[in-house]
């Protein structure tokens, strides 16, 4: 057993990774999809988007052909509409809540209908808006992600100039670092950064890292107003004997490396161990699998029912044939002789009362199970830039920085939204927050 | 199983299912495959002078992703010439003896053509002619088609003309494009046809490229006028087939429906207000021969399971139930009732009744799901909440009535009764 890289060939790659949801080819496959929409009025795919998509609406620009508008109005909602379509799971957002389903009938593919819409814009590069005279105020954001992108976006439309400071080397923030390839590819991630910013008016200066090169009070006395979207980051330890032994990595970092190095330079073990079961560990798990491990286990210490990623994504693990354990708690992680993983012993778990999130928490049955493994990939989850956030003087809770209504922190002139202030959620939900905190901008700098 | 088998004007047929004169029946290799397939008879592609066609002949219209909804034409009469066609008419003829065999026809304006077209024709045994009164395009330009049928007393002599020489059965193809189809149906059969045939396509521009900003269909950089057909006609066709049941003349003679039949369920439309029989055209030429199976089929299981044993037993049933607006009930009245079981939240009644018509639905905000129930002292039945609703048997129209006796318009007015003050 080894953790090793180039277990595939480049052919077994490319099919591993290929597009795990196939656009439509042509105009008459979609319009075949738009057609079956009803076009609802206050619809409830609309009020199930974070971002409040008119959804009726972009669906029937396509049916009516006019696709360029049907972007736009995607676009107009949500301006990494685009990566959304890709990376949404939209069967517990627009997709179910499409009416369709209480017809017992399949709910219109919406997603794929706004990537048939979107993906051509970005291909064709349709200029779609037009940022208003330059107004002579600045703002710097921090954070290319998505909460920063369509932050910037909002603001440059209306005649701010925009400076973002990413600490990467590219933008996208987690759309480009932190999904699944098969969802997303990196090149499409570029391909919608760019397209944000050929609005004009948004420059991002990368590798500039808030704590690093940047901070928050700098940046306040060279611009008018300043927004947080870093984000969350650091994986969230186990705090378990055995955690930092050579062949545990956290879900982040090993996603980030398919990001960004290419499939066969990422090493993978032969037994991989996925703790958790959100979409990051489902995207982990998934892709330690596709990457060539041999058996990828997950395991979770509550069931089911608890389990925050969706049925869809569980499905996806399960047909990639990863095992799935449930009411496993890791309990310590054994390792050999070179300080290397061997074993994960896990205690058996029983559900109990509903906790504060009022799931049945876990409670440990004393029993215990052992997993021979060469690899524990870690995503139980990310915990906010408390340090960083702390060095801000920013009011925030354990990291999570406060805001109230459009953005607003406890800071005059600052503003942040997005996972570094809830936590880590949804793209969509980003960009919604970076919507709001734009707005925040604009209402606190008097514009319109 | 019921008896669907036809006789019109002593023609009999297997069944009511006729193929109109058109493309389809243009040549015996068409005309035999449409026999094989169950057709109970075909009219024959019209026969007349010689003409040479144009290409493209067609367009459509779709919608909402159905192709041809509605479709378009410039074809004119038979291309080939006279002697081929009767040839192969007496080929067929001898192929399927208990089928219908009708021939279209079309002379020049002389009586001389017409009986000399006659002659012809009948000596191929065919039983029955038709006359068409009713191309819209190409033949018009010449005195014929259209022509002859927008204008009675032209319509009254050509068929004069025609009943002093035919020996068969002669039916009249009525054109849609006049105000009303009455007068030469009146003329046709005061001039003594034997039936009366309707309706032949409608005068369109089926639309306009965007690209090239020429409309369909497109001949070399040009478009003509062309005749319109297809299940959007279909509403035109029957009225039009209903004024003609109407009418105590015309009445008297046979009908044969025709305009955008498609299934069964439209056949028995048709038949329901007068028609003895239907001809059909726009489906098979969208699906081929073989949606007969199924018009056979439908037909024989609605009659057995309204217990009608022929034909006859329904034909003209529908007839008396259309009456003139002015001797409608006004105390009939119904509201909307929407089923909250079936109901899926989709919000198009709503919209559509508060935008346009009464405002007579409530809407109480839910996320993502809106609650719509119906304001019923507001509603004044209107329909169209239920029309738009997605959902079979979700949105129903409740009787009210507003009071016990019949009561119309005239009596309203001679009564002095209250109009609507808002």
């Amino acid at each position: 057993m080894s953790i090793t890289n180039f277990r595939l060939t480049a052919d077994e790659y490319e099919a591993n990774f290929a597009d795990i949801h196939p656009p439509f080819e042509n105009l008459t496959a979609a319009l075949v999809e738009a057609n079956r929409c009803i076009y609802c009025y206050d619809a409830p795919c609309m009020k199930s988007c974070p971002t409040s998509i008119d959804v009726p609406k972009f669906i029937k620009q396509i049916a009516n052909e006019n696709v360029k508008g049907s972007a736009h109005t995607i676009f107009s909602s949500n301006i990494m509409g685009g990566g959304c379509s890709k990376v949404c799971p939209v069967e517990k957002l627009c997709e179910g809540a499409c009416v369709y389903n209480l017809m017992e009938e399949e709910p219109i593919q919406i997603a794929r209908l706004q990537r048939y819409s979107t993906e051509q814009a970005i291909e064709k590069k349709w200029p779609l808006f037009t940022r208003k005279p330059s107004n002579g105020k600045r703002v710097a954001v921090i954070g290319a992600g998505p909460a920063g992108l369509s932050c910037a976006h909002v603001l440059s439309r209306e005649g701010i100039d925009v400076t973002v400071y990413e600490k990467e080397a590219k933008g996208g923030g987690l759309m480009t670092y932190g999904i699944a390839a098969y969802k997303v590819t990196p090149e499409f991630c570029e391909d919608e950064v760019n397209y944000i910013l050929s609005l004009g008016g948004i420059e991002i200066k990368y590798n500039q890292e808030l704590g690093a090169n940047v901070s928050v009070a700098d940046l306040q006395s060279q611009y008018d107003a300043v927004y947080l979207g870093i984000g969350v980051g650091l994986a969230r330890q186990l705090s378990i004997p055995g955690e930092h032994l050579d062949g545990v990595v956290d879900a982040i970092s090993f996603i980030y490396d398919i990001r960004s190095k290419g499939y066969d330079q990422v090493k993978v073990g032969e037994k991989v161990a996925v703790i958790g079961m959100g979409m990051t560990a489902i995207d982990a798990a998934t892709q330690a699998k596709r990457l060539g491990a041999k058996e990828v286990t997950m395991l979770y210490r509550r069931t089911q029912a608890e389990m925050p990623c969706t049925e869809v994504e569980l499905n996806i693990a399960k047909l990639d044939g990863c095992q799935i354990v449930w009411l496993a708690a890791p309990k310590h992680v054994i390792g050999d002789e070179h300080g290397k993983v061997k074993q994960i012993v896990c205690s058996t778990m029983l559900l109990g009362e509903p906790d504060a999130s009022g799931r049945r928490s876990p409670v440990d049955t004393g029993e215990t199970m052992t997993l021979d493994v060469d690899m524990i990939i870690k995503a139980a989850g990310q915990m906010p830039f408390e340090n960083l956030i702390a060095e801000t003087n920013l009011a925030n809770k354990y990291g999570k920085i406060t805001i109230a209504e459009n953005g607003v922190t406890s800071i005059d002139g600052i503003f942040a939204g997005g996972d570094c202030v809830n936590g880590g959620k949804e793209v969509v939900d980003a960009v919604q927050a970076g919507k709001d905190g734009a707005q925040g901008i604009l209402n606190y700098l008097m514009i319109n | 199983m019921a008896d669907i088998s036809s006789d019109f004007l002593g023609i009999k047929s297997p069944n009511p299912f006729w193929l109109a004169s058109a493309p389809p029946t243009d040549k015996k290799i068409n005309v035999l495959r449409a026999f094989e397939a169950g057709w109970g008879g075909v009219v024959w592609k019209t026969l007349g002078s010689q003409v040479k066609n144009v290409s493209s002949r067609y367009s459509a219209v779709d919608y909402h992703g159905s192709r041809i909804m509605g479709f378009n034409n410039i074809e004119l009469i038979s291309d080939r010439p006279l002697d081929i066609n009767l040839k192969e008419i007496r080929e067929v003829l001898k192929e399927f003896p208990d089928r219908a065999m009708i021939i279209s026809l079309m002379a020049d304006n002389t009586k001389e053509s017409w009986h000399e077209l006659i002659k012809k024709v009948e000596d191929t045994g065919a039983h029955g002619l038709e006359l068409n009164f009713g191309c819209p395009h190409g033949m018009t330009e010449r005195g014929m088609g259209a022509a002859v049928g927008q204008d009675p007393e032209i319509a009254r002599m050509v068929v004069e003309w025609v009943m002093e020489i035919a020996t068969i059965p002669v039916i009249t193809k009525l054109t849609p494009n006049v105000h009303s189809v009455v007068p030469t149906g009146l003329a046709s059969v005061q001039a003594g046809t034997n039936a009366l045939s309707l309706i032949n396509t409608i005068q369109s521009v089926t639309g306009v490229d965007l690209d090239t900003f020429v409309p369909n269909p497109n001949v070399a950089g040009k478009s003509t006028f062309g005749g319109y057909c297809g299940p959007a006609v279909k509403p035109i066709a029957l009225k039009m087939l209903t004024t003609i049941a109407q009418n105590e003349t015309t009445r008297k003679v046979p009908i044969s429906g025709i305009g955008g039949v498609s299934t069964w369920r439209d056949a028995v439309e048709f038949m329901l207000l007068g028609a003895s029989n239907v001809q059909v055209c726009t489906a098979a030429m969208k699906h081929g021969f073989r949606i007969v199976e199924d018009m056979i089929e439908g037909l024989n299981y609605w009659m057995d399971e309204k217990g009608f044993k022929k034909l006859d037993d329904f034909i003209g049933k529908s007839v008396p139930t259309m009456t003139h607006w002015e001797d409608l009930d006004i105390n009939y009245h119904i509201v909307a009732n929407i089923n909250q079981d079936k109901c899926v939240h989709c919000g198009l009644c709503y919209i559509a009744c508060e935008d346009t018509s009464h405002q007579s639905i409530n809407l109480d905000y839910g996320k993502p799901y809106n609650k719509y129930t119906i304001k019923e002292e507001e509603c004044v039945g209107c329909n169209l909440c239920q029309l738009v609703c997605p959902v079979d048997d979700c949105i129903t129209m409740v009787e009210q009535r507003k009071g016990p006796e019949y009561l119309n318009w005239k009596d309203y007015q001679r009564l002095g009764l209250p109009l609507n003050d808002h």
